[in-house]
């Protein structure tokens, strides 16, 4: 018997959401955001590290109570499984289309809460790391590139400020979902628990409700929709109208110069970010305190999020490589500056050297997939995208250890505290002069990298 | 019958951007809250 399928698509598939004439285009970012929004999440869960270390104990840490470092591993797990997840999930997203994949994304991530907070109930670690860190994780990596192909295929004319909206969600989630998670603690509290195993029921609720929402607005354009007066250009420069396959793409020096230029990006970021709070107590002795420094990161948190629409957008019209060599050659005079801003104007130069840096940063997570657009033409570019996130897990493994063992070789050789800082950010600016000769590298993909059969699918 | 269907278009977008508009302001403006203690 054939198994071919008949009658009308599901629900979930691909050619069930495909927009009628009319549908309003502007509808798909907020459907995006929606996804990117919830799991912003994963960067304030700093704020159950406390709470966590005290399940037992409550008001403090009691014997048997989980410790710091077992505790962060949870953050660190959930990383590595976006990595993996986006890596591996990429070539299915593609072919089942944006709605099944938000909608898996929903489950693994608010399913995933749902099991740390069995975990956190039953005080078994392993189960917490299971659920918030391997199955949370996947959540994260298959909503993270599941509305990039769709908003370029929508956006031709502006992927970059398409795909910017969606990834600046990423940044702001932490916004909301930090003081979201310390009022349902609070409000779960009780005197015998602090409440972590009731909030993450609540989150995990929430989250998947609003990715559901994201889910449920989402439309792919019909084949061969283009919005109107937008006439494509012929392949310009990086810019191609071609289509290279995921698999082929891995066999470009292209694809592997973009994931250099990503991970020296995040990891020069990443060596700002880390060291932001104690760095700028230090530099400013005495005239910022702790709770000031911990507000200077939440600033730092802002001009992330703002960067990733504003440099994306700005991609559209200055070109990908253009924004690219921006983020390296201005990186590095801000890199080399920013240790002698405390001379130069106090603390609120300092603040603006650091938030331009954090914007870059930010900004390059966002021009990203529009880059691979160029490069690789659309078709294959949530997989392609995928593949090239794990530069962003190699560099949040590899960035913070290179920043902390540099800074422990440089204090165990003799150098002053606040000029192992400053030895740190020269050494970041070098990585960012290899990222830029890297950016200057790319080249337009050879032909023979192209798909020639024919092939019929445009859908997003 | 095209009037209604933009209205309701024009209802569903505006209402689509309130769902991640008003949380995204709610965050950037508990943020900014808490960032302004450095300059205190």
């Amino acid at each position: 018997m054939a198994s071919n399928r008949i009658g009308s698509p599901g629900l979930l598939d691909r050619e069930r959401i495909v927009a009628g004439p009319g549908f309003n285009r502007w509808l798909v970012p907020p459907a995006a955001l929606c996804v990117h929004l919830a799991i912003g999440e994963v960067y304030a869960f700093s704020v159950f590290n406390i709470p966590m270390t005290r399940l037992l104990g409550v008001t403090k840490h009691a014997p048997g109570d989980w410790t710091n470092p077992d505790v962060t591993w949870i953050f660190s797990i959930a990383i590595l499984f976006l990595g993996l997840s986006a890596a591996f999930a990429g070539s299915w997203l593609d072919r089942v289309g944006p709605r099944k994949a938000m909608v898996a994304a929903a489950l693994c991530f608010g399913g995933g809460f749902i099991v740390a907070a069995i975990g956190v109930a039953m005080h078994n670690l392993a189960v917490v790391y299971l659920g918030y860190g391997v199955i949370g994780g996947c959540g994260l990596g298959i909503a993270y590139i599941s509305p990039v192909k769709t908003l370029i295929s929508w956006f031709p004319d502006r992927p970059g400020m398409a795909t910017g909206l969606a990834i600046m969600g990423f940044g702001g989630g932490a916004m909301i979902g930090a003081p979201l998670s310390v009022w349902l603690m609070r409000h779960f509290a009780t005197a015998s628990g602090n409440g972590v195993a009731a909030t993450f029921v609540a989150l995990g609720v929430i989250y998947a409700a609003y990715m559901l929402i994201g889910a449920a607005i989402v439309r792919v354009p019909a084949p061969g929709w283009q919005p109107a007066g937008f006439v494509p250009a012929r392949t310009n420069g990086l810019v191609t109208t071609e289509t290279v396959h995921v698999d082929e793409a891995l066999r470009t020096p292209q694809f592997y110069l973009l994931w250099l230029v990503l991970c020296l990006n995040v990891t020069a970021g990443i060596a700002v970010l880390s060291q932001a709070s104690p760095m700028i107590q230090q530099m400013f002795h005495g005239r910022v305190s702790p709770v000031a420094a911990a507000g200077f990161v939440g600033l730092l948190s802002i001009f992330n999020m703002a960067g990733r629409f504003v440099w994306a957008s700005a991609s559209d019209w200055i070109g990908r490589k253009n924004t690219y060599a921006v983020f390296f050659l201005l990186g590095i005079v801000l890199y080399v500056l920013l240790p002698s801003t405390g001379r130069l104007g106090g603390v609120g130069l300092f603040v603006i050297v650091s938030g331009i840096i954090l914007s870059m940063y930010g900004g390059g997570f966002a021009t990203i997939p529009a880059y691979l657009r160029d490069v690789f033409g659309v078709r294959y570019v949530g997989a392609i995208h995928g593949r090239l996130l794990t530069a962003w897990a190699a560099a949040g493994v590899l960035g913070p250890l290179l920043i902390s063992y540099l800074r422990e070789y440089l204090l165990a050789n003799g150098v002053a505290q606040a000029d192992a800082y400053t030895l740190t950010l020269y050494i970041m600016a070098g990585l960012l002069f290899v990222g830029f000769l890297c950016n200057l590298a790319m080249r337009p993909v050879r032909a023979h990298h192209f798909v020639t059969t024919g092939d019929t699918e445009v859908g997003a | 019958m095209s009037g209604s269907r933009t209205s309701s278009s024009v209802v569903s977008l505006l209402l689509a951007w309130a769902l991640v508009g008003i949380p995204l302001a709610w965050g950037v403006a508990m943020t900014a809250s808490n960032a302004m203690k450095l300059f205190q």
